[in-house]
């Protein structure tokens, strides 16, 4: 309350800011750290050498200079044989670390540019994501209000069995149904595949229309309870009352105060939209950073790996960070500065 | 009526009933309205094609690749999913004949086979037949065919003045090219012997980790003394290094058009290396041109943007997408290869190859079921709907996928898959009588023909040695069979009653499969991978194998890295393995069990780490001579002997079953060579026409659904309408 009585609305909104962007390092340094540690658990640097120079004739001397030249011949935190602060800093751990949150990402083990191959593959993930976003939006959120109002009713008890099915149901079986059904039986459009320009919309149709029925019964039903607690309030009670049309009470009363754990919803997906679907992409042959990032891994590829996670974590933070600022945003009796 | 006029009149109507606006009415309606006719207009064409409609009717093939190449530098290339790129761009001095079997090599780029001159230590030529202890070096003379020039690249664009264009280029030109055609002008010239004497050199380039740089050191002269200087300089300079300026003893330009390999021992396969792209030629310009600084971090380099002789060159790289090799305008024009002497057409016979990115199996089926991809292996799903084995035991095409053309193609593999013994182990290794006999008990035991009935759906040979069919020194009916293991019945090999396995095992010490030592099963240790589900399947099959003598074999199971790690240690029992052929040479076998490449002494590819002096003798013998009779007789003693050892339970070769559509040429499996593309020959008018017939989409279904979503939009908005009402009132 100090604060609040010597600082304007600015100060707060820049101190609770400059508050969260100082738990933003020592978390991406854990983060970092784990990512290290569990990589390195599974494959030792040889292990990585002997991936890369392909398993056949392949010797010591090769494993040695393949290390020396990617960096993994450092000690990974502590190095013995230097002195003062060499002891930290000349080892793996700290000299990717300090690259990395530099921004500056390096090349792959493999020897590709990783900045080049992210720019590269962001948007085809984006292609898939922002579609699918909008449209489970649209979507979900007036089906959301329709159940909510038809509470009860055959329409509501079977849309929630349907959510509950699609989400007990795997996203891979919606892959497969969709392109058998769709692709396969119906032959309506193609399987998988990819193409640049306005040519990839026959390729989005299916993941993105399989993305949104895998995603859509989870959003519906949180929509649903979301709008039912808003429709019992008082004040949409008043608003009946007071004779208002149904559209007004809903899109006047309703839907501005449901908005706080809907933005919540949205803003946390938002890393997801960057760093694309795995199993997506993968079946549907979409070149974008989820399927970079499994080949990654698949390759033992420390430096790809180490990127995707790190900027995946920054990516979480700031939509965290965003949500906060969303809130605020959203609903005047929040106060950044207060909490 | 007009069609706007009963849009509106439908529309009101509507808006009226559902008390609805006006303008959503009529969307609907109109949408509702025009599908029909829409719909029939956009299906001149399949809606399915996942390709452009301007290269439907071109000589274009189509296939997949599933992992993403990491290398398309010759020099560090040595993957499968590499070979297949690197093969149709890049030409060592020799190839595989395409028809000859077993397979032959010929000159690709050279006037004739290399000649061999083996010298003494005084450096005198020796006379044939040359004995193995006099050769003190052995020297390769190749001479390159004139007139045969590289693909269009910027790095060999000169002006007009004869400067190259893109040598000396500032960090601004670099920064606005994101690919190779963002270069306007390209070049080209001749190849000369430079070229491959540079390609050699850069095997033992510090950057380049080429992974035969420690094999090849044993074997070219000043190759490891080379790599050392060029590390030095590494060391002492980060700047890029002039291959040009070090010299190399082991390959020299003899004249512009002839160069020398020198060897330091007697290596007869070396031939075979000269049939990989890490001898394909590479000039010094390409490596100029990438090492400007900036051009790596534009991936700007040549592992990305390869450059060769060869018939097709590389336009697109995209690994996450797609990779589209075009026919190379400076191609010299190859001749279709005859056995008879005959002219045939000339090649490469197909403009361009789309490489398309699959991961997954499922969806790479399902688009060669739709024609849409040419030739396809067969996913495990799919594998009851194309094949099926006829009275004889032999794989046949269904009636269903035979209908459409589809056409099989079945090759054994130049592999083999195994399971080794760890001969350091005390108890299933080494040369005492007891566990010479329990192995060769394991190899009656141990039913590989159930194996590849059960988890490779019959596609696979059973191993009867460490030599595949199609491999000189192969012996195939009764005399190669594996008397250890098989009996010849009925004109076929038949696996040795189990009773004989478990008389073995008593007679080494365990009988009933008891170890006397703790008067218990005898416990095993099998030391695998693991991989998903089918592999906990695979391990149950290989302890019921064991249970079957009475033997408990514990699976070990771990991850490839811990899995490898114990082999490099030797500490596995008994492992699973497998080799493919680098070449068609019996050497490229037997060295697995020569005792000087131990993987766990000597870091060699001697996986069960065998080690019997008697054998080794007989490699090196065999290794030195030619195809020959008095060859054939010293691998038929290598073979009884380790059949006797049983180092490995031999497992099986497995083989490779394809599928082509009825539009490709009737193709001759070649397994051995990786630059078969050029001999490949397709019919697209008959594709695009068998391709409309199989993709018809289901119009009907697409007006069914259209409309059972609007009339569900509408019932809805009907009901809230009606729901809206009744609180109100």
């Amino acid at each position: 309350m100090a604060l609040a009585s010597t600082h304007t609305g600015d100060d707060f909104v820049t101190i609770w800011f400059l508050r969260r962007l100082a738990y933003v390092l020592p978390i991406l340094l854990g983060v970092n750290l784990l990512t290290f540690a569990l990589f390195f658990v599974i494959n030792s640097p040889d292990d990585m050498a002997r991936r890369h120079l392909g398993e056949r004739h392949v010797t010591t001397a090769a494993i040695a200079d393949w290390k020396r030249a990617h960096g993994y011949d450092r000690p990974a935190f502590i190095n013995a044989d230097r002195s003062g602060t060499a002891v930290v800093t000349d080892t793996l751990f700290f000299t990717g670390s300090v690259r990395l949150f530099s921004l500056d990402f390096g090349r792959s083990d493999g020897g590709r540019h990783i900045a080049w191959d992210i720019r590269q593959r962001m948007w085809p993930s984006l292609a898939i994501a922002l579609p699918v976003l909008i449209l489970e939006l649209i979507i979900a959120v007036p089906l959301g209000l329709a159940v909510a109002l038809l509470r009860g009713s055959t329409f509501d008890r079977g849309l929630t069995l349907l959510c509950v099915a699609s989400m007990a149901i795997s996203s891979l079986f919606f892959i497969i149904a969709g392109q058998f059904l769709f692709a396969r039986l119906l032959r309506l459009i193609p399987i998988s595949g990819f193409a640049e320009g306005w040519g990839a919309i026959k390729f989005l149709l299916l993941p993105v229309m399989v993305q949104v029925l895998a995603g859509l019964g989870a959003r519906v039903r949180w929509n649903r309870t979301v709008f039912l607690e808003e429709i019992s309030r008082e004040h949409v009670r008043t608003a009946r009352a007071k004779g208002l049309a149904e559209t007004r009470i809903l899109f006047g009363h309703v839907l501005p105060n449901a908005l706080l754990p809907l933005i919540t919803t949205i803003v946390v997906t938002l890393p997801g939209l960057f760093l694309g679907s795995l199993i997506t992409e993968s079946f549907f042959a979409i070149p974008g950073l989820g399927s970079y990032t499994i080949d990654a891994i698949q390759n033992q590829d420390f430096a790809i790996a180490r990127t995707m996670v790190f900027i995946g974590s920054l990516l979480y933070i700031l939509g965290l960070l965003l949500t906060d600022l969303a809130y605020a945003w959203a609903d005047p009796r929040i106060r950044l500065g207060s909490g | 009526m007009d069609v706007d006029v009963a849009i509106r009149a439908l529309s009101a109507r509507l808006a009226r009933s559902l008390r609805l606006p006006m303008r959503l009415c009529a969307a609907w309606v109109a949408t509702f309205l025009l599908l029909p006719v829409a719909l029939p207009l956009a299906a001149s064409e399949p809606w399915n094609a996942p390709y452009d409609r301007a290269d439907r009717a071109r000589a274009i093939l189509y296939s997949t690749f599933q992992t993403p190449p990491r290398h398309l530098d010759p020099v560090s290339s040595y993957s499968e999913n590499e070979a297949v790129f690197t093969g149709q761009i890049y030409e060592p001095p020799l190839q595989y004949h395409y028809l000859k079997r077993p397979y032959e090599l010929e000159p690709l780029t050279l006037k004739e086979m290399p000649e061999v001159e083996y010298r003494n230590a005084a450096g005198r030529r020796l006379e044939e037949p040359v004995v193995g202890d006099e050769v003190a070096s052995v020297v390769y003379r190749l001479r390159v065919r004139q007139g045969i020039r590289y693909a269009p690249h910027p790095a060999l664009a000169k002006d007009a003045a004869g400067r190259y264009h893109y040598h000396a280029l500032s960090a601004q030109e670099i920064a606005e090219a994101d690919a190779l055609a963002d270069f306007a002008h390209t070049g080209t010239r001749e190849l000369v012997a430079a070229d491959y004497v540079h390609q050699i050199k850069r095997l033992a380039h510090p950057d380049l980790h080429s992974p035969i740089l420690g094999f090849m050191e044993r074997y070219i002269a000043g190759l490891g003394e080379l790599a050392g200087t060029l590390r030095d300089a590494r060391a002492r300079s980060t700047a890029p290094l002039d291959l040009t300026k070090f010299p190399l003893e082991g390959a020299r330009v003899v004249d512009r058009y002839t160069f020398e390999i020198v060897l330091k021992e007697r290596y007869p396969q070396f031939l075979y290396w000269l049939a990989m792209p890490f001898f394909a030629p590479m000039p010094w310009e390409a490596d100029r041109f990438h090492d400007q600084p900036g051009m790596a971090e534009r991936n700007l380099t040549l592992d990305w943007h390869p450059l060769g002789t060869g018939p097709y060159r590389l336009i697109e790289n995209n690994p996450n997408r797609r990779m589209v090799l075009v026919r190379n305008p400076e191609f010299r024009g190859e001749v279709w290869p005859s056995l008879t002497g005959g002219n045939g057409p000339l090649l490469p016979r197909i403009d361009e190859v789309h490489f398309m990115l699959e991961k997954e199996e499922i969806p790479e089926w399902n688009k060669f079921l739709q024609g849409y991809y040419d030739t396809s292996p067969i996913a495990p799903d799919g594998f009851e709907q194309a094949i099926r084995f006829n009275a004889r035991g032999e794989p046949e095409i269904t009636a269903e996928m035979a209908a459409k053309g589809t056409r099989l193609s079945v090759a054994t593999r130049m592999s083999i898959s195994y399971l080794g013994f760890n001969m350091l182990d005390p108890v299933v290794g080494g040369n005492s009588r007891r566990a010479r006999l329990l192995r060769q008990a394991l190899a009656i035991a141990v039913d590989f023909e159930e194996l590849i009935s059960i988890f490779g759906n019959g596609r696979g040979v059973p191993a009867q040695g460490p030599l595949p069919p199609g491999i000189f020194g192969h012996r195939a009916g009764k005399s190669g069979i594996n008397a250890k293991v098989y009996r010849w019945q009925h004109g076929r090999a038949t696996r040795r009653a189990l009773e004989d396995a478990r008389v073995l095992l008593a007679d080494a010490g365990y009988p009933g499969g008891m170890d006397p030592a703790t008067n218990r099963a005898l416990v095993l240790h099998l030391d695998a991978t693991s991989s998903g589900p089918d592999t906990k399947a695979l391990f149950g099959w290989y302890r019921k194998q064991f249970a079957k003598l009475g033997l408990d074999l514990v699976v070990r199971s771990t991850d490839y890295n811990r899995f490898q790690e114990k082999m490099q240690q030797g500490d596995a029992q008994i492992f699973t393995w497998g080799w493919n052929a680098d070449y068609p040479d019996p050497e490229n076998f037997l060295f697995l069990l020569y005792g000087p490449n131990g993987k766990a002494r000597y870091q060699g590819e001697n996986a069960a780490n065998y080690a019997n002096p008697e054998f080794d003798a007989l490699f090196q013998r065999m290794r030195d001579l030619p195809n020959s009779r008095e060859r054939q007789e010293v691998i038929d003693e290598i073979v009884t002997l380790v059949r006797n050892d049983s180092p490995w339970l031999w497992g099986f070769h497995p083989q490779a079953y394809a599928l082509e559509h009825a539009w490709m040429d009737a193709a001759e499996p070649n397994l051995m060579a990786r630059n078969t593309l050029k001999y490949r020959q397709l019919d697209p008018a008959l594709r695009v026409k068998l391709q409309a017939r199989w993709n018809q989409p289901a119009r009907g279904v697409v007006w069914f659904l259209a409309g059972c979503i609007l009339g569900l939009g509408a019932l809805v908005l009907w009901r809230l309408r009606q729901r809206t009402r009744a609180m109100i009132s």
